[in-house]
């Protein structure tokens, strides 16, 4: 890695691809909607922290570029 | 399904293409108007070509050949499995197999062109053909082909009841498969080309850069309601067997909420600004229709209002968000516009939609399945095509090429001969 934006964006995308697998895991392992319902909405909470942290990965890109 | 409602539906298509096309060049600069018209058009020849021979394979139809494999007691069906160069497909119309495949060819092939010319909005005045044109061949080839199996095309998403007990994802009028999806390459493009020289000062302020000519802005809002409709109109015929009843439905519905997101951009841009901000409304106005278009035929004109004003209200804050807080610069407010308005629109169907059977919470499930897999997988998958193309074709123009504009430098000649003259060419370089 080269930079601390490109280590954020790693990481990122790998927390996106995390939460994708958290939701499919959740499919899979639990039965009620209700348990199902949390463990997706924790998925998605985990790619909105994937995304806020691409974007940070950006940001700092450009203030390095600056 | 109706072919021939179906068919007339599907002829609208392109207008969708032609209102988007005069929206982002309009909210460009006048130096790159020419060139975001010609993009426009190339995004379209490519996306048409790329999906007609290879991407429809992986698109695949809904019982067709496809790519699958069996996990926890489940059947993934994961991508399509059709001839590649459409071979497969007969266009004698002798079975209604038949004729249901060669429409949805040629559904999706207009579709995969308004997913192409999404991102054209975010990386205006600093995007060059070329790497537009590969950008357009990744989404038509790959991108595009892989969510529409996922729900259009009897994938795993279109199956969750069968294999989750759950409802199955929907998305009628393309709200994801179309709009999320090029919204996503939008986030990307933009991120990968980085903002236009000037926008952004040392302290990280942007600048205003409006757009060169707002009536053609308004005007294409008008095109792409006709499109709307018609795109629509043939994805609820085609993939959810919606009747000519149904078909009424879907119009009012599509004129109800981007009046809906239209007025609400109106207000709220009146109320913060004191005047309407013209550039906002339109907007508010495509946005209407993007958030509409998920439930288009299964939800009541009411919703169908209120899904508009949510979508409306919420383009005018993100668009600034966007640009203010996280230094994102999408001149066309792309980003917000088909991204996070399409992702409210899935969001809406689960929570205002008529269905005949499932749960309620079954259903917000289904549809919130299908936004985690838009983010987790078709984002990263999308960027990092984009990264990878910018290796070899980089995306953003060079510093001279900034400041001549891209009609200029790289088709040789401006979109508007007798203004040649620019404020900031009187700045010293």
């Amino acid at each position: 890695m080269n930079t601390e934006g490109d280590s954020l964006k790693l990481v990122a995308c790998l927390l996106l691809l995390s939460g994708f697998f958290l939701v499919l895991a959740a499919l899979v392992l639990l039965a009620s909607t209700g348990q199902r319902t949390a463990f997706v909405v924790a998925g998605l909470g985990v790619e909105i922290l994937g995304l806020a942290l691409l974007t940070q990965g950006y940001q700092s890109t450009m203030k390095e570029q600056r | 399904m109706n072919p021939v409602l179906c068919l007339f539906s599907i002829m609208l298509i392109p207008l969708a293409a032609a209102g988007m096309a005069l929206i982002h060049q309009g909210l460009g600069r006048s130096r790159s108007a020419a060139h975001a018209m010609l993009a426009t058009l190339c995004a379209l020849a490519v996306s048409a070509i790329i999906f007609v021979l290879f991407g429809s394979a992986w698109a695949g139809v809904a019982g067709g050949a496809a790519h699958s494999f069996s996990a926890g007691g489940a059947h993934w069906d994961w991508l399509g499995a059709e001839s590649f160069f459409s071979y497969g497909i007969a266009f004698d119309g002798a079975s209604a197999s038949d004729l249901s495949r060669a429409l949805t060819l040629c559904l999706e092939m207009l579709a995969v062109g308004l997913v192409a010319i999404i991102p054209l909005s975010a990386g205006s005045d600093r995007w060059r053909l070329g790497p537009i044109c590969l950008a357009s061949a990744l989404l038509a080839g790959i991108v595009f082909p892989v969510f529409a199996h996922w729900s259009w095309g009897g994938g795993w998403l279109s199956q969750m009841s069968v294999n989750f007990g759950i409802a199955n994802f929907a998305d009628m009028g393309g709200a994801g498969v179309i709009q999320v999806v090029g919204g996503l390459a939008a986030l990307s493009v933009a991120w990968v080309a980085g903002p236009r020289r000037g926008k952004f000062s040392d302290d990280g302020i942007p600048a205003a850069i409006p757009g060169h000519n707002i009536v053609q802005v308004l005007f294409g809002c008008i095109l792409a309601l006709v499109g709307w409709i018609g795109l629509d109109s043939a994805t609820s015929v085609l993939f959810y067997g919606a009747g000519l009843g149904q078909v009424v439905g879907v119009i009012i519905n599509a004129m109800l909420s981007a009046s809906a997101g239209c007025l609400a951009a109106v207000a709220v841009t009146r109320a913060r600004y004191r005047k309407p901000d013209a550039s906002l409304s339109s907007n508010g106005w495509i946005a209407g229709l993007v958030a509409g278009s998920a439930a288009c035929a299964m939800v009541s004109p009411v919703a169908a209002i209120d899904i508009g004003l949510v979508a409306g209200v919420l383009v005018t804050y993100m668009i600034e968000i966007f640009e203010l807080r996280l230094h994102v610069d999408d001149p066309g407010g792309a980003v917000s516009v088909h991204a996070l308005s399409g992702i409210w629109g899935l969001i809406a169907l689960g929570l205002f939609g008529h269905f005949a059977q499932g749960s309620r919470g079954g259903h917000i499930l289904a549809q919130l399945v299908g936004v985690s897999a838009l983010l987790g997988f078709v984002l990263p998958l999308v960027h990092a095509g984009n990264l990878l193309l910018n290796r070899f074709a980089p995306y953003r123009v060079d510093d001279d090429g900034h400041w001549q504009g891209m009609d200029i430098r790289e088709l040789g000649a401006g979109a508007y001969p007798e203004f040649v003259v620019h404020a900031d060419e009187f700045v010293p370089r």
